[in-house]
């Protein structure tokens, strides 16, 4: 526990040594401030326009804040954050391996998995101050509007399940190759493949095609945390992912170590 | 402290060290020898945990680097040939740091890791990040994690690789000063420093071991004969032929010849005997100059050389 810690503190201090920390939480504020203020923006035109015209207001039906600003905001931040982590997590093995720092670690009294959990803890820890890091802008939709609140709090939820995914399956790519931009590339492309896998579904017949939906991370999120719904479903699809993310970690740890 | 029974590491068909036996006893420095590619580090990397051989058994304080891994790296400093180091951390920070993992004591470390500090001769560089240090202070920086701890077995790859002259000396005192207490395998293919540093020897050549002996031991063994260079200021004819007299002189040649009929000459006296003594007084007797006197040991570069050599004709 104390080895866990201690490892946990180190990662924290290195991203913050580095520029990239400051770098990454920049951009992605950057653009998820951009993409809400045109959300934003085009919902408060919205309305205005249904204000003063009742034939268009009657077109556009129920106009309702949480469906059309705070569900698209959670959509969105999910698709930057697809972006962003494998940046947070690529160097998280691949660095310590391409230095040979690796070696002096794994002939410290520590065991793998401490090393393991640790830099994904870190990891988090880094992804959880980005995320909150959004709150303002849904201060800002509370100052104009009433979203409800319980929708806010599950599209946290859900955006820090899906983080730990994503982490998880970062480090693990990060853990098989000494090449950061390999590392962060494979885990980019999986991650976007395992976010896209809904799609073919509806060609595929009908079993494999519920066993990718049910795969694939958007309706994990979507269809779920965004809209208010705390299901046990959800939160244990993305634990599981998580952990079998950071078995498969452990293993490549273990043959790096046979391989020499 | 460390017994390594019949080692074996293959890397796919390539072999890393094949049937390696040693030990080491408790405040021991053992001097590991051995071309590049050799193996040194290979057995090292067994000893130290980072990984396991492909046969063969290795204990360090009695217990088991594969079965009981975690005990043997909490016992063992460890400074790699590359010396790697986070180089986005400050140099007390990544010492509380590797002194937390490695089970030094949370009120202790501020203190452990001054000591060390101290040892080393970092205190210069205290603020520093080590991505900005210096070869030389990076070393320094890579022995004093390994020190942190005060562990009782020291594993150090080359540590005096990329020194300058005066940091040579000082760490190489260092790590004299460490034997007795602690337990030491240095790596080097520096061989005087093996002389200077090293109670025993191991030669180690394409995976196997070669030798293993003090390092006067292994000199007394290859030498031949004993041999001596002379200088003389006198006639080279008459020289040659009254030294060559002696009973105990096998061989005499002129090595160098000087200006003013200063020579340097090449003597080989016959095994076992102590010949230096009988020249000095055919040099009075005849009114000649003896301008120097010294014999020429086997140096532990001959050795080697001979050792992994003979090796290869096998």
């Amino acid at each position: 526990m104390k080895n866990f810690f201690l490892i946990f503190q180190k990662e924290l201090r290195s991203y913050f040594n580095s520029p990239i920390a400051f770098v990454v939480i920049t951009i992605f504020l950057i653009i998820s401030g951009y993409f809400f203020y045109n959300i934003f923006a085009t919902f408060s035109t919205i309305s205005f326009q249904a204000m003063t015209n009742a034939i268009l207001a009657r077109q556009y039906g129920q106009l309702n804040i949480t469906e059309m600003v705070v569900r698209p905001f959670f959509a969105n931040i999910s698709l930057f954050m697809l972006i962003m982590l494998p940046m947070l997590t690529m160097r998280i093995f691949s660095e310590e391996k391409k230095s040979g720092t690796i070696e002096l670690l794994l002939t410290y009294p520590v065991k793998d998995s401490e090393v393991i959990l640790g830099k994904f803890a870190g990891c988090m820890g880094i992804f959880t101050i980005m995320i909150l890091l959004t709150l303002p802008c849904i201060f800002l939709i509370e100052l104009f509007g009433e979203p409800e609140l319980g929708v806010v709090v599950s599209g946290y939820v859900g955006l820090f399940c899906m983080g730990a995914a994503f982490i998880s399956l970062g480090i693990f790519a990060s853990s098989v190759t000494e090449n950061q931009i390999v590392a962060a590339v494979v885990s980019f492309g999986f991650l976007l493949i395992f976010f896209m896998m809904g799609y073919s579904a509806g060609f595929a017949s009908e079993s494999i095609g519920d066993v990718l939906k049910y795969l694939s991370f958007m309706p994990h999120m979507y269809n779920s945390f965004a809209k208010g719904v705390l299901d046990t479903e959800d939160i244990m699809y993305y634990m599981l992912f998580t952990l079998f993310c950071i078995f498969l970690n452990m293993r490549s740890l273990e043959s790096k170590r046979w391989r020499g | 402290m460390i017994e390594v029974e019949n080692l074996t590491k293959k890397y796919g068909n390539a072999r890393g060290i094949n049937d390696v036996t040693f030990t080491v006893e408790k405040g021991e420095i053992l001097g590991f020898l051995g071309p590049n590619g050799a193996g040194k580090t290979t057995t090292m990397r067994i000893i130290t945990c980072f990984m396991p051989a492909t046969s063969g058994k290795a204990r360090v304080a009695g217990f088991d680097v594969f079965e009981d891994s975690l005990e043997v790296r909490k016992r063992i400093g460890y400074l790699p040939e590359s010396v790697p180091l986070y180089t986005d951390m400050q140099v007390p920070v990544y010492l509380e740091f590797v002194g937390g993992l490695k089970g030094v004591d949370r009120r202790e470390i501020k203190s452990r890791v001054g000591q060390v500090m101290d040892d080393c001769g970092l205190n210069g560089v205290a603020k520093k990040f080590i991505g900005e240090l210096s070869k030389g202070y990076r070393q320094r920086v890579g022995l004093a994690q390994a020190l942190i701890n005060d562990p009782e077995v020291l594993i150090l790859d080359e540590p005096t690789i990329g020194l300058d002259p005066k940091q040579i000396i000082e760490i190489r005192s260092l790590i004299k000063g460490l034997g007795g207490r602690r337990t030491v395998i240095l790596s080097t293919h520096i061989l005087p420093e093996v002389s200077m540093t090293c109670q025993r020897v191991i030669i180690i050549n394409e995976g196997r071991l070669v030798a293993v002996d003090t390092p006067q031991n292994l000199t007394a063994q290859l030498q031949r004969s004993q041999q001596f260079i002379v200088r003389i200021g006198g006639p080279e004819k008459e020289v040659l032929s009254e030294v060559g007299k002696i009973n105990t002189v096998s061989k005499v040649a002129v090595k160098e010849s000087g200006a003013d009929g200063i020579n340097s000459y090449m003597v080989e006296f016959k095994k076992d005997s102590d010949g230096g003594k009988d020249i000095p007084p055919v040099i009075v007797r005849k009114n000649w100059a003896l301008y120097e006197m010294r014999p020429i040991g086997m140096s532990l570069e001959d050795i080697f050389i001979k050792l992994v050599t003979e090796e290869k004709i096998h």
